[in-house]
C-alpha cells in the first residue's frame, strides 16, 4: 500500500511536469508575437517608467521622478505607463517589467534606481529601438542607455556647511534611511561640509535599517526615535537623508525646538510636511525630476546621447533650498562654498 | 487502508482548493469594490501564464520557494518552528558567494567549485540554525524567539561583511555593493526554454532531489519515523526510547542545511554575486508555502508553483492597470483561509472517523451476540 502511494505521487509529479512543459512549449508563439508588435513605430512618444520600491507617492525619490514625468506629460501630452517594484523581488522580475514595457511599444523607458542595473544590462541589447534611462547607476552601459547620476555628496556638503553655521552646540546629526553606498554619499558630503565650515564640529551618524531591510526609507517612527536620541545628546541640527522617515525627524525637532534638514525635494514646500515645515531650515535637493524631464525632451527632439550624464552642483543637478528664509543670513557663506565646488577648487569625496 | 479511500483523498484536496476558491472570491469582491473588473484581472493573469518568460520565471521562483518550504517543513514535522530560514539562507548565500567568487577558486574544476559552494552554504545554514538548536536543548530557549533574533543578527552580520573593506568588492558608480562576481566556471548553466529570454535554473533538479530526499527520509527511514513520532507526541517518543534532544538538534541542523540551499539557484543561476538586490524574505514565503502544501513533498511543490506564478504575474497586472497589490492580498487570504479550512476539514474527518468506528463496533457486537 505504502509503495503504491509513492508511485502515485511520482506519477502525479510527472503528469504535472508534462503539463507544465506542454504549457511552455505551445505558448512560445505568443511571446514572439509580443515582440513583433513592439517594433511597430508609435506615432507619438510612449514613455514607460519603472519605479523602485515605494513607487509614486513615496514623498521622496520616486515622487521626484514622477514629477519630471508629469511635467513632460502636461507639456507635450505623452502617453505614459508606470510600473512599480515589489519588495523582495528578483532581478528576473525587474527584467520582466522592463521587457513588458519595451514589448508594449514604450520606446522611451526610464528605470528609477540602481537596483535596475543588472536587469537593464540584459534587456537593453534586445531592444535597440528603445531608449533607456537608468537613474543612479553606471553599472549598465550601452548604445541605447543614458546613465543619469547625481553628485549627492556636493549638495550634502552645502547643507553640512549650513548646519555647522546654524548650530550653537557644534554637534550635528545625520539620520540615514538605509545603510547603502548611496546614502553613505550623503553622510560623507554632510560631514565634510560641516568640518569645512567649523573644524571642531562633530556629526553623530545613525542609519535606521540595514539592507536588505529597506523599511528605513519609510518609517517615520524610527526616524523620530533616532532624532530624539540625538537631540537629547546635545545635537541641535539633524540632516534627514531617509526618504519618508524624515517626517519623524522633523516631528522630533519641532517637539524639542531644534532644526532639521530635508532631502531630495524642497521639503519645506511639500504639502505632506506642512505641519513641521517651520523646523526645516533647508533641504538638499536632488533634481531627479529635472533629469527625467531632460531625458524625455532629448528623446523627443531626437537628441538622445548614450552614456553617463552627471548632475552635479555645477550642472545644477543638486542644490540647497532657501524656502522659509532660515538660511538667508548665511547664504553668502554657503554660496561661497558652492562657487568653490563648482569651479573645482574644493573636491568633495563620495566615499569615506 | 482507509487512508487512501476516495473520501480521504477528497478531504485532503478540499482544504487547499476550498481556500483557493475562497481567496479568489475575496479578491473578486475587493477588485469589484475598488472599481476594477475581476474579469480583466483573470484575463491579465491568463495572458501572463501564456508567456513563456513568465512561465520560466515562475518555475525559477518556485524552485527557491520550494527549498525554503522544505526547510520549514522539516521543523514543522517535529513541531519546531524554524522562523529563521530567512536569516539562515541570506547568511549562507552571502558567505558562499564570497567563497565562490574568490580568486583562488578559479583554478578548480567547475563541478568541484559548485559542489564546494553548495556544501559551504549548507554548512553555514546548519551552523546558524544550530545556534538556535543548542540554545533550545541546553537552555530550553524557544526556537521561535531565538530564530527571529538570529534573523536580525544575520541582517547586521551580512551588512557588516558586505563592505569593500571586508568581503565585498568596490563598484564605483553603481551605488550597489556586492561580493566579487562568480565567473563562468563557478556558475550552474541554465536550461534554454524556447520563446523565453530567461533560462530555467539548472538547480531546479537540486530542489527536486531535496524534495525526494525529504519524502524518503520521512517515509522510509527510522529517523523519519522518530522525527514524526516526536512531533506527534513527545512523551510517547521518549517512552519508546527516542532522545528528544538529539532529535531537536538533528532536525534543526537539517532544516538549516536545506535553508542554506535556498539562495543557491538564484546565486549560481542568475545573480552570480550577493549584492544589495539579492532577493530577501524567501524564508517567510517558505513558511506560507509549507502551510499551504501541508508539509507534503508534492503539496509544497504545487504551492510553490502557485506562489511563484502569482508573484511573477504581478507585472502583467500592473500593465493591465490592475493594482499589483491584489497579488499580496490573494496570497495573504490563501494562507489565512487555508489554516481555517484545514481545521474545519480536520474536525469533519474526526467526526467521520468516529462515526465509522461507531458503526464498526456496533457490527462486531452483533456478530459476537450471534455467535454467543
Amino acid at each position: 500500500m505504502r509503495r503504491m502511494r509513492g508511485l502515485r505521487l511520482a506519477a502525479g509529479a510527472l503528469a504535472l511536469g508534462l503539463g507544465l512543459t506542454a504549457c511552455g512549449g505551445s505558448d512560445s508563439g505568443t511571446g514572439s508575437g509580443g515582440s513583433t508588435q513592439a517594433s511597430t513605430p508609435a506615432s507619438e512618444l510612449k514613455i514607460g517608467l519603472a519605479y523602485d520600491i515605494g513607487g509614486r507617492g513615496d514623498q521622496s525619490f520616486n515622487d521626484s521622478a514622477a514629477r519630471g514625468l508629469d511635467k513632460a506629460k502636461s507639456e507635450f501630452g505623452v502617453d505614459i505607463k508606470e510600473l512599480e517594484a515589489a519588495a523582495g523581488e528578483t532581478d528576473a522580475q525587474k527584467e520582466d517589467r522592463l521587457r513588458q514595457l519595451a514589448e508594449g511599444g514604450y520606446t522611451t523607458v526610464i528605470a528609477v534606481g540602481y537596483a535596475y542595473a543588472t536587469a537593464l544590462a540584459k534587456v537593453a541589447p534586445d531592444y535597440a529601438e528603445v531608449k533607456f534611462a537608468l537613474i543612479d547607476s553606471t553599472d549598465a552601459k550601452g548604445a541605447n542607455i543614458e546613465n543619469l547620476v547625481f553628485a549627492e555628496q556636493e549638495g550634502s556638503f552645502l547643507v553640512g556647511v549650513a548646519a555647522a553655521l546654524k548650530s550653537t552646540t557644534g554637534k550635528l546629526g545625520f539620520v540615514g534611511g538605509v545603510n547603502t553606498p548611496l546614502i553613505q554619499k550623503f553622510e560623507v558630503g554632510f560631514t565634510a561640509g560641516a568640518k569645512a565650515a567649523k573644524p571642531d564640529a562633530t556629526v553623530e551618524v545613525k542609519y535606521l535599517t540595514q539592507p536588505p531591510d529597506f523599511t528605513g526609507f519609510n518609517d517615520p517612527a524610527k526616524g523620530e526615535t533616532a532624532a530624539n536620541g540625538m537631540f537629547d545628546a546635545g545635537v541641535d541640527v539633524v540632516y534627514a537623508a531617509a526618504g519618508g522617515s524624515g517626517n519623524g525627524v522633523f516631528k522630533a525637532a519641532k517637539a524639542k525646538g531644534k532644526l532639521g534638514i530635508g532631502v531630495d525635494s524642497d521639503q519645506y514646500n511639500l504639502p505632506a510636511l506642512a505641519e513641521v515645515k517651520d523646523v526645516i531650515m533647508t533641504s538638499m535637493i536632488k533634481k531627479v525630476d529635472t533629469a527625467v524631464y531632460d531625458f524625455i525632451v532629448s528623446v523627443k527632439d531626437g537628441k538622445f546621447t548614450a552614456g553617463e550624464k552627471v548632475y552635479d552642483l555645477k550642472a545644477g543637478g543638486v542644490d540647497y533650498s532657501t524656502s522659509g528664509g532660515k538660511v538667508d543670513d548665511i547664504k553668502a557663506q554657503i554660496d561661497d562654498y558652492k562657487a568653490k565646488i563648482s569651479s573645482g577648487e574644493i573636491k568633495v569625496s563620495s566615499t569615506k | 487502508m482507509g487512508r487512501f479511500s476516495p473520501r480521504s483523498l477528497l478531504l485532503g484536496l478540499a482544504a487547499p482548493l476550498g481556500a483557493l476558491a475562497f481567496a479568489v472570491l475575496v479578491c473578486a469582491v475587493i477588485l469589484g469594490v475598488t472599481g476594477h473588473s475581476p474579469l480583466d484581472t483573470v484575463d491579465a493573469m491568463v495572458s501572463a501564464a501564456q508567456r513563456p518568460r513568465t512561465f520560466v520565471n515562475s518555475l525559477n521562483s518556485a524552485t527557491t520557494y520550494y527549498l525554503a518550504a522544505v526547510a520549514v517543513a522539516i521543523g514543522f514535522k517535529m513541531k519546531l518552528f524554524n522562523i529563521g530560514v530567512d536569516g539562515q539562507y541570506r547568511l549562507a548565500a552571502m558567505l558562499s558567494a564570497a567563497l565562490a567568487g574568490a580568486t583562488f577558486m578559479e583554478g578548480l574544476p567547475s563541478f568541484l567549485r559548485v559542489a564546494l559552494t553548495v556544501v559551504a552554504a549548507m554548512l553555514v545554514g546548519a551552523g546558524w540554525a544550530g545556534v538556535a538548536a543548542l540554545l533550545k536543548v541546553t537552555r530550553g530557549v524557544s526556537e521561535v524567539i531565538s530564530t527571529i533574533m538570529l534573523n536580525a543578527i544575520a541582517t547586521y552580520l551580512v551588512s557588516y561583511l558586505l563592505n569593500p573593506a571586508r568581503l565585498a568588492e568596490d563598484r564605483p558608480g553603481s551605488n550597489n555593493v556586492g561580493t566579487r562576481p562568480i565567473d563562468g566556471g563557478g556558475q550552474v548553466a541554465g536550461l534554454e526554454i524556447p520563446g523565453s529570454s530567461s533560462q530555467l535554473f539548472g538547480l531546479v533538479f537540486l530542489a527536486a532531489l531535496v524534495g525526494f530526499g525529504y519524502w524518503f527520509v520521512l517515509a522510509r527511514t527510522r529517523f523519519g519515523f522518530e522525527l514524526k513520532a516526536t512531533g506527534l507526541s513527545e512523551s510517547a517518543a521518549v517512552a519508546s526510547g527516542v532522545s528528544v534532544k538529539k532529535m531537536v538538534l538533528v532536525s534543526m541542523l537539517l532544516s538549516g542545511a536545506v535553508a542554506g540551499l535556498v539562495g543557491m539557484p538564484q546565486l549560481l543561476g542568475s545573480s552570480y554575486s550577493y549584492s544589495l538586490d539579492f532577493p530577501p524574505g524567501i524564508g517567510f514565503i517558505g513558511i506560507a508555502v509549507a502551510l499551504l502544501g501541508r508539509n507534503h513533498p508534492v503539496g509544497m511543490a504545487l504551492a510553490a508553483l502557485l506562489w511563484g506564478f502569482l508573484d511573477n504575474s504581478s507585472n502583467s497586472l500592473d500593465v493591465a492597470g490592475v493594482p499589483r497589490e491584489i497579488v499580496g492580498i490573494m496570497q495573504g487570504v490563501i494562507v489565512l483561509s487555508v489554516v481555517v479550512a484545514y481545521e474545519l476539514v480536520r474536525r469533519y474527518r474526526v467526526r467521520a472517523e468516529q462515526r465509522d468506528v461507531g458503526t464498526a463496533l456496533g457490527r462486531t457486537k452483533t456478530a459476537e451476540e450471534a455467535s454467543a
